[in-house]
């Protein structure tokens, strides 16, 4: 509580305190936190985690923390994600925001540093922060600055069926984007869709133009471009090229444009009924696959997005993004005592054993027990460079701009420099 | 009528001071005050509602559609006409007022005309009429969002149902990719459109017919008049007003089209169904942009505004005389 007599919560609560008859502070919602007379710190966890089975096993944690900790009481604040959004975008607006919050670090968690609201844990977290996983620590890292510390972390790659790969005499997965490509042809000759795409919901067909963009131009050149607000570094351009030779092919299933992502007759759907070979997707895919199709078992496999020949990123560098609390600007150590407990590995094997998460402490793998998990663990363990989903680096206006003009690249409507344009266009003005 | 149970000061029990010579002149200018204060008493809660939750928001939008504003705080940076020139360039809003006037035509020219065809059979002396009326309701009465769901499964390409009842009648070469192809998207959409909203229109001829007297008909008959003849010289022109408020309410209902476009396509693919209040959606809650959809709501409003009152104006004006445009009622 060493910021408590710089705070004005505390200071109105030290005036209660002195008797100044202010009992009725307490019960305005927004300025019930702080610490009270009795010497107990109340602090305000807002998250989003409003689906089981995260939501018992998150407030079982909180008590277990308030038992370790009787002077702290926790309370939970849980909002829908897309309320949680628009939520946090007026709490910013007013200048107010919780003592814990749920972030996804990158574009967002910049704005809210810059305007000032978010307490800089570098110095106060290194001792135990240091040895949690790198790359998911990477989203809430601003000028070598810690801002927030992960509890999820998860990436995009290719899941593939094995029978069908089998079937169509491709006994290794691609590394490189000719050799991809190959598949795709060796496939399409055995009469097998090679890819199931959701061309309706557009945000999985960004997936194959940033990944294409951080191996052709590089994770720098991505930075520089949502930087300057320049999007037309020719690595780009070729980025969508490439992608334009894939489409070139007619990988993707009959009336993908049309087709979402989880419904009955979606990408998931046909790549867990085995109607088609790969898809493009997050860790959470086989979850999916096996929820609005059948799911493939022990058919499925995961490999890294290709490397392009020539390109200047590498196949170890991984497109993804995960969770993770950042602080308010002077939050009480209590708070910060929390996020060490939560990013403790008994915390996090709980976790990645009852929640569905990939783990963030090196000791909490253990908690594994499914291959494709494994590997999709090995792939973040070993990453040599990090891109956060283009949706949360960018700009709401850009980032769906990317995905409106990437799907207007795979409809045919759109060559790969107007992709650029547009991408540049959308920055400026927004 | 109220007044002969409100105090007033010639009957002396009302709370003013009495006045020692009743004054009739005065007395009814308060009466009529009194009245006048009853009924704004009665209108202001509907009105605070109405100025607080209508009027209020949509100035509000005309006036956020001057800045680039993304919708938290309040709008500071005036950008003057730049929303509505960019709209005007944007292909995808060009396109949008495109495909309303596609809709508004395609409705006029086969969902109407269908659906009085549908009413003028079901007026005749047929078994079972209440059920099939009854029938072609049902689709108006499922909510849009229902809808969408229920034909996105029916047009999904192959595993649809549309596929296997055209693959089980040896049609199967026509069916296609239906919402997900870019030519056939509009013509797939506005087959739904038509099962939904022609039971409506259906209804409304129904009800049109129904007030058509039998005598009319009859004297026709004995005319020597044809059925082609009846239904163009009497059935028609008795219906003619009824056919107006059913054109008017399908072209405002075409201009505002949202729930079912988002529902099943989301205004793709690539654009090629998207409808103005789709785009308004997208740049609104999408990209948070809401100076620039303001500026959407109001072309839409506008457009809207100006077809309401050139339609009233022009077309309404018989059925509408003594109702709102003549009080007196003189002008019959």
């Amino acid at each position: 509580m060493g910021d408590r007599a710089l705070s004005r919560r505390g200071f109105l609560a030290a005036s209660a305190a002195a008797g100044l008859g202010m009992t009725a502070l307490s019960g305005c919602g927004g300025d019930s936190n702080g610490s009270s007379a009795d010497g107990t710190t109340t602090i305000e966890w807002w998250n989003i985690s409003t689906t089981e089975p995260t939501k018992t096993v998150w407030a079982g944690l909180a008590k277990k923390f308030e038992a370790q900790n009787p002077k702290v009481k926790l309370k939970i604040v849980q909002l829908e994600n897309d309320a949680y959004k628009s939520k946090m975008t007026a709490l910013t607006a007013s200048g107010k925001l919780p003592d814990i919050f749920h972030t996804w670090g990158g574009g967002v968690l910049r704005q809210q540093i810059d305007a000032g609201l978010v307490e800089d844990l570098t110095d106060r977290t290194k001792p135990w922060a240091d040895g949690l996983l790198s790359v998911a620590k990477q989203p809430y890292i601003f000028d070598k600055k810690v801002y927030g510390i992960p509890f999820d972390i998860g990436m995009i790659g290719f899941w593939y069926n094995k029978a069908l790969f089998r079937q169509a005499g491709i006994s290794t997965p691609p590394t490189t984007w000719s050799g991809f490509l190959d598949a795709v042809k060796k496939l399409k000759a055995k009469n097998i869709t090679p890819i199931a795409l959701a061309g309706k919901e557009k945000w999985p067909e960004m997936y194959y133009w940033a990944y294409l963009a951080m191996r052709t131009a590089g994770i720098a050149a991505l930075q520089k471009a949502s930087d300057d607000k320049d999007f037309s570094d020719p690595g780009l351009v070729q980025a969508g090229q490439h992608l334009q030779d894939l489409v070139k092919l007619q990988p993707f299933q009959k009336g993908f444009l049309g087709a979402s992502y989880s419904t009955p007759t979606g990408q998931a759907a046909t790549m867990g009924n085995g109607k088609a070979a790969m898809e493009l997707m997050g860790q959470w895919a086989p979850v999916v696959e096996a929820d609005s199709g059948k799911g493939l078992g022990s058919n499925l496999g995961f490999f890294p997005f290709p490397a392009v020949e020539g390109g200047k990123g590498a196949i170890t560098e991984v497109f993804g993004g995960g969770g993770g609390h950042a602080l308010r600007k002077g939050a009480p150590q209590a708070a910060v005592d929390f996020l060490k407990f939560f990013a403790s590995e008994a915390t996090d094997l709980e976790l990645v054993r009852k929640t569905n998460t990939l783990p963030i402490v090196p000791g909490a793998e253990k908690g594994l027990s499914d291959p494709n998990t494994e590997a999709v663990q090995a792939q973040l363990k070993g990453a040599t460079g990090f891109q956060l989903y283009l949706d949360q680096a960018y700009a709401p206006a850009v980032g769906q701009e990317v995905n409106d003009s990437v799907s207007a690249l795979i409809a045919g409507s759109k060559s790969p420099e107007q992709v650029t344009q547009s991408i540049t266009k959308a920055a400026k003005e927004a | 009528m109220t007044s002969t149970f409100l105090p007033d000061e010639r009957t002396g029990t009302g709370l003013a001071p009495t006045s020692p010579v009743a004054r009739p002149g005065r007395g009814r200018a308060r009466r009529r005050l009194v009245n006048w204060l009853t009924a704004v008493g009665f209108q202001v809660p509907a009105l605070v509602l109405f100025i607080g939750l209508v009027l209020l928001p949509m100035l509000f939008a005309l006036y956020a559609a001057f800045f680039r504003w993304g919708g938290f705080g309040m709008p500071s940076d005036y950008i003057g006409t730049d929303n509505f020139t960019q709209l005007f360039k944007d292909d995808v809003f060009l396109g949008d007022l495109w495909r309303c006037l596609l809709l508004v035509g395609l409705s006029l020219v086969l969902q109407l005309p269908f659906a009085l065809a549908m009413a003028v059979a079901l007026n005749q002396r047929l078994r079972g009429r209440a059920v099939y009326r009854m029938l072609f309701f049902a689709p108006y009465v499922l909510s849009e969002a229902i809808t969408g769901v229920l034909f996105s499964m029916v047009f999904a390409p192959d595993d649809g149902l549309a596929d296997h009842v055209l693959g089980a009648v040896g049609l199967g070469g026509i069916g296609g990719e239906w919402f997900a192809d870019p030519s056939y998207v509009m013509a797939t959409l506005f087959l739904v459109m038509t099962w939904k909203y022609f039971g409506f229109h259906m209804m409304l001829y129904l009800a049109g017919l129904q007030s058509i007297p039998a005598e009319l008909t009859e004297a026709a008959l004995i005319d020597g008049a044809g059925p082609w003849q009846r239904f163009r010289n009497v059935t028609l022109p008795l219906l003619a007003p009824t056919l107006r408020i059913s054109v008017f309410l399908s072209v405002i209902g075409s201009i505002q089209l949202f729930d079912l476009v988002w529902v099943i396509t989301q205004g793709g693919p690539d654009h090629h169904s998207e409808t103005m209040a789709v785009t308004m959606f997208q740049y609104g809650f999408k990209r948070y942009q809401v100076g620039y959809a303001s500026a959407i709501s109001v072309v839409m409003f506008g457009i809207c505004l100006v077809f309401a009152l050139a339609y009233q104006r022009f077309v309404l004006r018989r059925d509408l005389e003594g109702a709102t445009t003549n009080m007196r009622g003189d002008g019959a």
